[in-house]
């Protein structure tokens, strides 16, 4: 059962990831991003099925919530319309981009299929779970942090305080 | 993961329930289109600008400190889970207060800091 769903919200976030890049509906950046929270929300439920509901709900509240509220913004700051994006054109940046795309996909793809050949994979197709019943949940999850990694926790409110520090220095850069 | 398995009923139940109207909707309602129908209109005046318009770009200020303090929140949750919890460990007690103390006053400098640029304010 979690195999079957695994490989449902799988090919779902990946079809909706094409669908940032080339919507079915027509070239309105709005789809792209709509399209994207579909991508994020997919990647919710796989971290639900890897058992990290903490992080499947952080992936909903931060990613497709917080995150999305930049990206639509930009969309909505820039709101550039047919005229100004202009005539699509093959440029130098993105046959280059495209060569590096595919050497990477051939690279991995041909690593993949080495290991395979050196030890082959066997498919573990039942779900015994962690061996934690707690595994991933917000308990679990918070004595983590708030034990184990209690300097990282920290650290991140330095980079948190980075953040609005970098977003004032250029945004307010007249005063 | 079962109480997930009765959200996923009750997910596959609610876009069945959305798509089945949606399809009957198309298969059994009515369609003529005309020019008139297919103008936007607004309140049913006739349209008189764009509604595409740029937006300031003084919301996205706001919209990058709004993520930054969402973050905080997100650490904040599992905290205030497990504060109970940390109370009973008598070890843990103070440095469980102790270190969200510290989280939030570096964050709170943040927030100084941004209102003293005035970050704050619209103008």
């Amino acid at each position: 059962m979690a195999l079957i769903l695994f490989f449902v919200f799988a090919i779902a976030a990946v079809l909706s990831g094409i669908c940032v890049a080339f919507s079915p509906f027509g070239n309105n950046p709005v789809y792209s991003a709509i399209a994207l929270i579909m991508t994020l929300f997919f990647l919710a439920c796989e971290f639900v099925l890897l058992h990290a509901t903490f992080i499947a709900v952080l992936q909903i509240l931060v990613y497709a919530g917080a995150i999305m509220v930049l990206f639509t913004f930009v969309i909505m700051l820039l709101n550039l319309s047919k005229e100004e994006i202009g005539e699509e054109r093959l440029t130098l940046t993105k046959v280059v981009g495209l060569v590096v795309v595919l050497i990477g996909l051939t690279y991995q793809i041909g690593r993949v299929i080495w290991a395979h050949k050196v030890a082959p994979v066997t498919l573990h197709l039942t779900d015994g779970g962690p061996s934690n019943p707690a595994f991933g949940t917000i308990q679990d999850v918070g004595v983590k942090l708030f034990q184990d990694f209690l300097v990282p926790f920290e650290v991140t409110s330095i980079l948190l305080l980075v953040a609005i520090v970098g977003a004032v220095v250029l945004a307010k850069r007249k005063i | 993961m079962d109480g997930y398995s009765a959200l996923l009923v009750v997910t596959f139940l609610v876009v069945g329930l959305a798509v089945t109207m949606l399809v009957l909707n198309l298969l059994l309602g009515p369609k003529n289109p005309s020019a008139i129908k297919s103008e936007p209109f607004e309140c049913g005046q006739v349209q008189i600008t764009s509604p595409r318009q740029r937006f300031s770009v003084k919301f996205y200020l706001i919209a990058i400190v709004f993520i930054v303090f969402d973050i905080e929140v997100v650490f904040l949750i599992p905290w205030a889970v497990l504060y109970r919890w940390f109370l009973t460990q008598p070890s843990w007690a103070v440095l469980a207060f102790t270190e969200m103390l510290v989280f939030l006053g570096i964050l709170g400098l943040g927030l100084a800091y941004f209102w003293k640029r005035r970050g704050l304010e619209w103008d």
